[in-house]
């Protein structure tokens, strides 16, 4: 019996996303809950597993755009595996039909899709790892012809997304897993790529924040050491205890929500004409990953304390990288904090993160000589940035928000007594 | 109330399958034919008779030539030209009947008489039986061609004569001149060669078989065809006929110097015309162009409505499968469907011996839309099978579009060119590249692995050339 893959749901507002990379290939044995293929969305990466044992075909390429509920694979559930059931057909008839599987399977898919494509259009696409399914085609009934895919790898044409029902029937079984799609350039200076979704959507959303919002930011400076000689202080018993180190990043979520209860306006955001005006304290910490970046959301911050969000944002670190947070984890923030300064950022003014209507930049931490009564010190200096949107929030809110988390990493004492 | 949904005149190749496939498709349709044989110039004095003498002048020609391939006598074989012609009569009356089958098949109802379009919707059939009207919702007129004549030397069916003449000569003329080099002259002209006829062609043009084919490729055929014996006079106008002693004579001029070509039959070939002989355009009010063709829309039809015409009384090569997808593309729009011709991929062919055959652009004709081109081409000479079957004169030309390797035109002269041809069609239809063709499989040993090999010649990959 086959059982068709499909592409699981990911949460109410993904439809669809990338195929990006497949795991296994096509006559692979596959366990049931065995990876098989890595998912991008526009918010997530993900892994589609084996809901049997058996021995899969698969039936769209790497690199295909795909919507949800889509089949991209079949297995045949393997006779040994499943044992079929006396009510089915008989005995001898599993174990025959799956026997020549191994070798009728990929031949079959793979005639099937010759079929479909003229034989220059195939080696082309097999040479450079262009599927002609996302080149618009000029031939009879819509046919790729070669020209088409030429004019395509040259930047001519257009490589528009995949139609969903058309990928399953143009692809071809890959022999091996593969990544996303590079298309060198014929001189080789340069190449092209489609953006993954989850690059789409940043790109999306960056530029919605320009142009919707009026975007401006602040700048302030902070004095590091009193939180450096906490974290001396405190750091190894917190690590002994905890098993988590204490970072700096606790100590700004930490002030940025003691600032947020002082200057609510930073809390809120603007739906319409209407201004919402949030009362939990669920905080954007931004992670690079070579995908693009992501936010996960530590929540109810207020309730947590230092370990606690620490241990959030360690955990959503690791998962961002290896491509494992869940699409939730991603929604509902009310304010983000990203931290240019580990890749050594000195300043900088962070995009809205929107529908939010700030975002904190922290930098780099740097001896800098400064005036403390009347003396220059040296003192470990980080600027701080706040962009914010001033159609909801005014200078004066914005520059006393930054003002607050200045105070409060100044003297963390302030932070026990919310002053 | 109409009797019918169509009505078309005209039983030849575009009226026939347009009233075939109409039927097909549940219309209730009428055929009108003027002549007593269904089929029209292409079935009774045109494509196929001519072919039925080409093909037995050919069998002929290879049993004279045998005695390489081990026949003995063969250098006394003679021939018996009443023979061949009821040979010829015999294909075009099983073919005849063929169409009346396929008619009654799709319940078409032939009706004999000369058709008259009276206005939208209404035929008049005159016939020695009487005038009949028919009623219709459409009118196909499929009325095709006949022989241009030269207003200085009319049609005599003795000296001057027109193909109609010279599918059915009663014996070989010792001398024969034929005007124009195109398919039916040279068709024609290797007709009566093969047989021992001495026969001259005359061509205003610079080379033979008509504007579409390339300097090379009329040159190779020329060359094949004067090693037949065939003479050729270029760049000739022919200014009339004349008494002599002997008998007549072609006179005409080149570069102001009379010339004088003595004939027994002067075959006048120079092309074809509209015909709309007793259609009654004028009175209905049709409207023809300035050269007599029927003006159609994009959809065929007229300037009347419902009205609508196809095939060689309307503008396009006068082909008979141009006239039968057109045909086609008539009676699937009146049944609400989509009919299309392309008239991109619509083939020519010459069917001497070797054949010449073309489709697409020339590379003359790319050149001249400013498309950069990629040429490849195979001669026959390098062709295994062409080899075995002794026929290895000839060549395929491909011409592709530099930039994206697209079949532009394919041009060949090639023992089964008409054959070969097809697969040309098949690939530009569908958009194909010079690059498609070379990686299509082809079954070895045959002629047309010359296409695939000058396929591959357009990217210098021929593997079968030097």
């Amino acid at each position: 019996m086959a059982v068709e893959v499909k592409i699981p749901p990911m949460g109410e507002s993904i439809t669809g996303g990338l195929l990006a990379a497949w795991l296994v290939k096509s006559g692979d044995a596959v366990r049931k809950g065995q990876p098989l293929f890595s998912y991008e969305t526009d918010k997530v990466t993900s892994e589609g597993t084996a809901e049997v044992d058996g021995q899969i075909t698969l039936v769209v390429n790497a690199g295909t755009d795909v919507v949800v509920g889509q089949v991209v694979a079949s297995i045949e559930a393997g006779a040994a595996g499943n044992a079929p059931s006396a009510a089915s057909a008989p005995a001898a008839k599993p174990a025959a039909s799956s026997a020549p599987a191994p070798k009728a399977a990929p031949v079959a898919a793979k005639s099937g899709a010759a079929a479909e494509i003229s034989p220059a259009v195939r080696r082309l696409s097999e040479e450079t790892g262009l599927d002609p399914a996302g080149v618009e085609g000029t031939g009879k009934a819509g046919r790729v012809t070669k020209g088409d895919m030429l004019a395509a790898l040259s930047g001519q044409a257009p490589i528009r997304a995949v139609a969903p029902a058309a990928a399953p029937a143009a692809a071809s079984a890959p022999a091996a897993p593969a990544a996303a799609v590079v298309i060198p350039s014929r001189d080789g200076r340069t190449s092209r790529k489609r953006m993954s979704p989850l690059r789409r959507k940043i790109a999306e959303r960056l530029v919605q924040a320009k142009s919707e919002t009026a975007m401006l930011t602040t700048f302030n400076e902070v004095n590091m050491a009193p939180v450096m000689e906490l974290r001396k202080r405190h750091g190894e018993e917190f690590l002994k205890k905890y098993g988590i180190k204490l970072g700096f990043m606790s100590f700004f979520v930490k002030a940025a929500v003691q600032a947020m209860k002082e200057v609510p306006a930073i809390n809120a955001q603007l739906d319409g004409e209407d201004i919402i005006e949030n009362h939990f304290y669920d905080i954007g910490v931004a992670v690079g990953t070579d995908k693009g970046l992501m936010v996960p959301v530590v929540r109810d911050c207020d309730q947590l304390n230092f370990a606690g969000i620490e241990k959030a944002i360690g955990d959503f670190g690791k998962r961002a990288r290896d491509g494992k947070i869940q699409l939730p984890e991603l929604q509902g923030g009310v304010f983000t904090i990203s931290n240019g300064g580990i890749y050594g950022s000195m300043l900088s003014t962070p995009i809205l993160n929107h529908p939010q209507a700030a975002i904190m930049g922290l930098h780099n931490i740097v001896e800098r000589p400064v005036a403390e009564n009347g003396q220059v010190v040296i003192r470990p200096i980080m600027y701080l940035a706040l962009s914010y949107d001033h159609r909801l929030i005014d200078g004066k809110e914005a520059v006393t928000f930054l003002v607050k988390v200045r105070q409060y990493i100044e003297d963390p004492q302030r932070l026990l007594f919310g002053v | 109330m109409s009797q019918f949904d169509l009505v078309v005149i005209g039983s030849g190749p575009g009226g026939y399958v347009a009233a075939i496939k109409a039927g097909q498709l549940g219309l209730k349709v009428a055929l009108v034919e003027k002549d007593n044989s269904l089929g029209g110039t292409c079935l009774n004095v045109g494509c196929i008779p001519s072919k039925a003498l080409l093909h037995s002048t050919e069998v002929y020609q290879h049993a004279v030539h045998g005695k390489k391939h081990g026949l003995v006598g063969a250098e006394k074989l003679t021939f018996d030209v009443a023979a061949m012609l009821a040979n010829k009569d015999k294909v075009v009356a099983q073919l005849n009947m063929g169409v009346g089958a396929l008619l009654k098949k799709r319940n078409v109802e032939v009706v004999r008489g000369l058709g008259r379009l009276v206005k939208s919707g209404q035929v008049l059939v005159r016939s020695t039986a009487g005038d009949r009207t028919l009623e219709t919702k459409n009118i196909l007129i499929a009325t095709g061609s006949v022989p241009v004549e030269l207003p200085f030397m009319k049609f005599d069916g003795e000296t001057v004569i027109s193909s109609d003449h010279g599918i059915s000569l009663k014996a070989v003329p010792e001398k024969m001149v034929v005007v124009g080099a195109g398919a039916i002259g040279l068709e024609l002209g290797s007709v009566w060669a093969r047989l021992g006829s001495q026969v001259t062609v005359v061509e205003m043009l610079p080379g033979i078989g008509g504007p579409a084919y390339d300097t090379d490729v009329a040159k190779a055929a020329q060359n094949a065809f004067e090693k037949q014996g065939l003479k050729f006079e270029l760049g000739a106008k022919v200014t009339g006929v004349k008494k002599t002693a002997a008998g007549s004579a072609l006179t005409a001029e080149r570069d102001g110097k009379s010339l004088e070509f003595p004939a027994d039959k002067i075959l006048v070939a120079v092309g074809r015309k509209a015909n709309t002989t007793g259609l009654g355009a004028q009175e209905a009010g049709l409207k023809l162009d300035e050269r007599g063709r029927i003006v159609i829309d994009a959809h065929y039809q007229t300037n009347l409505p419902g009205v609508y015409a196809i095939g060689d009384v309307v503008t396009g090569p006068m082909l008979a499968h141009k006239a039968e997808e057109e045909g086609v593309a008539v009676a699937e729009n009146l049944a609400g469907k989509k009919g299309h011709v392309n008239y991109g991929v619509i083939p020519g062919v010459i069917y001497t011996d070797p054949e010449v055959a073309c489709v697409g652009l020339s590379e003359a004709e790319a050149k001249a839309k400013n498309i950069e081109v990629a040429i490849g081409k195979f001669q026959l000479a390098g062709n295994g099978r062409a080899i075995a079957s002794d026929c290895t004169s000839g060549f395929v030309k491909v011409i592709a579009c530099a930039k994206t390797d697209k079949l532009l035109g394919v041009q060949m002269v090639a023992k089964g060119a008409s054959e070969m041809i097809a697969a040309a069609c098949a690939h530009m239809e569908y958009g194909g590249s010079a690059e498609d063709v070379a990686r299509t499989c082809f079954a070895h040993p045959t002629v047309s692995e010359s296409f695939k090999e000058a396929a591959m010649a357009v990217s210098k990959s021929s593997i079968h050339s030097l």
